[in-house]
């Protein structure tokens, strides 16, 4: 069923439209079996809305259980190709995809995949921490409860809320509100509730812009923990936060048609984040390491 | 720190030069600061002040005229409803003749709970569901159009329409009864539960749908685990406001319930009372007893919804987590 297209390097594989046969999202593949192998895989992927373009030929691969690090200036494109990882896009309506994004070898964008068995695989947290009106514990189990866990919830609970290191803060008052939280202890929140459903890869859209450097670096710290079991993707217009937490960085920059002032991003360069920020190869990613713009 | 030596202290306004004092009496109304005036003598132009002065005038006086006819009304039937307000009335149907004292409007009570019951538990899913289309289903599609569209249209037609839409389509085939009546008021209920619902669905953050759908939640889980939880102390009031207007509705029930001075229950192959329709029996006749009658139902009436939409209040705000 899930026949593996993606052997070779993804950059010299021409993309082709290689018909995609299975229907199902196959399960992960087991967490160090092949550890090499990409969790996404994405050939030559086009964004738009409407008729405007969004995003231009991306093409990259995120390595498993590493932080994968977004980066550039604003209105490039950052939240919209992370938002293309779990299909996140699709609730804008008039947003349009084309080219794959290969998740463990299989288009998520092929027909008959179902979006929400993609968003089970892939959880996402959010630029501003957006718990539910209800109570801690509630908004914790919301994910488990939605796909059928069968197994202990008060367990899940406090495995999800340990894993996001809020357990000690808030282990006496599970049944208060998730708005009395603090906004650091919010975001803690909405990621013990990502993990919660197990996921396979977490995306962060600029998970820290809205906390204080504490709250900031709490979360830092939280990612380096989560990276031993997930791969992570995280989009920051913060250079010293990519620096800090990655591995690997890419750089999206914006391109301007003079004609027509149309404006898309591009990715630039992709490579080690130690690379990127101290050899960047592209002149773009050097001026924007360096401070010189963005 | 050199800024600070430049500046004249706030309150010695006589050692600065008048050329230094910028905007006063230039360009700017009102006495403005500048170098040597000191905060306290700034005063914003006296025409501002009397605008602001007169704008609040009319805007309490209109809140007072607004309430002048509402604290009537409840004056008036608060003082003559409570003099033949008693247990009798409450726990008794109508007397057989408009002139006899004693007695109450039990029938009417009765009629009222069955048919604003019926119309509440029909009108209520269906409107809430509809308004789920509009936000979440339908967005702009002409299905939706045509929806809310016709919504504002049967908000704004006459009761009475509905009373005799209700009379040639159900009546004259199955006669008077308290289906007919229940029918014609949840007619008159659906478009404010669909329109007020879906003001309220908009106001739901897409921020939390977001949060349920990147957690792969199907759009039907979002929709009933999130979206009608956070809305639903609005959706509340959305449909109190629905269960007061149709409790009051007299004209449709006239010509579907017709009325009837008789305790019953039934649903259908008889005529039954509603409390509206029991006041104004009483008050357009010239007995006494019988008015006195229609002051007390008015009262009651008037309680009834009072008690609901309290209830309603304290309902919502228990469902939604305090802040």
């Amino acid at each position: 069923m899930n026949v593996d297209i993606h052997k070779t390097a993804p950059q010299l594989a021409p993309p082709l439209a290689l018909p995609t046969t299975s229907q199902t999202i196959p399960q992960p593949v087991p967490r160090g079996a092949d550890g090499e192998q990409p969790v996404f895989a994405v050939h030559d992927l086009n964004m738009h809305y409407g008729k405007n373009l969004a995003l231009k030929d991306v093409t990259m691969d995120i390595r498993p259980r590493r932080i994968t690090a977004i980066i550039g200036p604003s209105g490039c494109g950052k939240s919209t190709l992370i938002r293309c990882f779990n299909r996140m896009n699709e609730l804008i309506p008039s947003a349009r995809v084309s080219g794959e994004v290969l998740y463990h070898g299989e288009n998520i964008y092929a027909p008959g995949v179902d979006p929400v068995v993609v968003r089970r695989h892939i959880g996402m947290v959010f630029q501003r921490p957006n718990p539910f009106p209800k109570s801690i514990y509630e908004n914790v189990a919301f994910g488990a409860k939605i796909n059928g866990y069968k197994g202990d919830m008060d367990e899940l609970v406090e495995r999800s809320l340990r894993r996001a290191a809020l357990w000690d803060e808030v282990k006496n008052q599970l049944k208060k509100s998730a708005l009395d939280l603090s906004g650091g202890q919010q975001q803690r929140l909405c990621i013990a509730r990502a993990i919660a459903v197990e996921p396979d890869v977490i995306l962060m859209d600029e998970p820290a812009s809205a906390l204080d450097p504490i709250a900031t670096v709490r979360i830092e710290d939280l990612m380096q923990e989560l990276k031993q079991d997930y791969s992570i993707v995280i989009v920051t217009h913060n250079m010293q936060q990519a620096a800090r937490v990655s591995d690997e960085t890419a750089f999206l920059y914006t391109e301007v048609d003079e004609a027509t002032s149309a404006r898309w991003g591009i990715l630039v360069e992709f490579g080690e984040t130690s690379q990127i920020f101290t050899r960047p190869r592209d002149k773009r990613t050097e001026d924007y390491v360096s401070g010189r713009f963005g | 720190m050199s800024w600070a030596e430049d500046l004249p202290p706030l309150d010695g306004g006589a050692s600065a030069p008048d050329t230094q004092a910028g905007h006063a009496g230039g360009r700017w109304s009102g006495r403005c600061w500048a170098p040597g005036v000191s905060l306290r003598d700034c005063r914003p132009a006296r025409r501002r002040v009397w605008r602001n002065r007169r704008n609040a005038t009319l805007i309490v006086l209109a809140v007072v005229l607004t309430l002048i006819p509402v604290a009537m009304i409840l004056y008036q039937i608060t003082s003559k409803g409570i003099q033949t307000m008693d247990w009798e009335f409450l726990t008794s149907s109508q007397p057989f003749s408009l002139r006899r004292t004693g007695g109450g409007f039990l029938n009417g009570l009765i009629g009222t709970a069955i048919m604003v019951g019926l119309a509440t538990l029909v009108s209520v899913p269906l409107g809430i569901l509809g308004a789920v289309y509009l936000v979440e289903y339908g967005k702009g599609n002409w299905l939706a159009k045509l929806i809310r569209f016709f919504s504002d249209v049967m908000t704004g037609v006459p009761s009475i329409f509905v009373g005799l839409f209700v009379y040639t389509a159900l009546v004259v085939q199955f006669g008077f009864g308290a289906l007919m009546g229940a029918a014609s008021l949840m007619i008159i209920m659906m478009p404010i539960v669909v329109r007020s619902t879906e003001e309220m669905l908009k106001l739901v953050p897409h921020e939390l749908k977001d949060a349920s759908y990147a957690l792969g939640a199907a759009k039907w889980q979002t929709v009933l685990r999130v979206i009608l939880p956070s809305a639903a102390p609005g959706i509340t009031t959305g449909v109190m406001l629905a269960v007061a207007r149709a409790a009051g509705e007299t004209a449709p029930l006239l010509l579907t319930a017709l009325g009837s001075i008789q305790l019953t229950a039934k649903l259908w192959g008889a005529p039954i009372q509603a409390l509206p329709l029991a006041i104004f029996d009483g008050a357009r006749n010239p007995f006494a007893a019988g008015q006195a009658r229609a002051w007390a139902g008015a009262l009651e009436l008037l309680l009834i919804v009072l008690v609901f939409t309290i209830m309603a209040r304290v309902v919502a705000s228990r469902s939604r987590i305090s802040r």
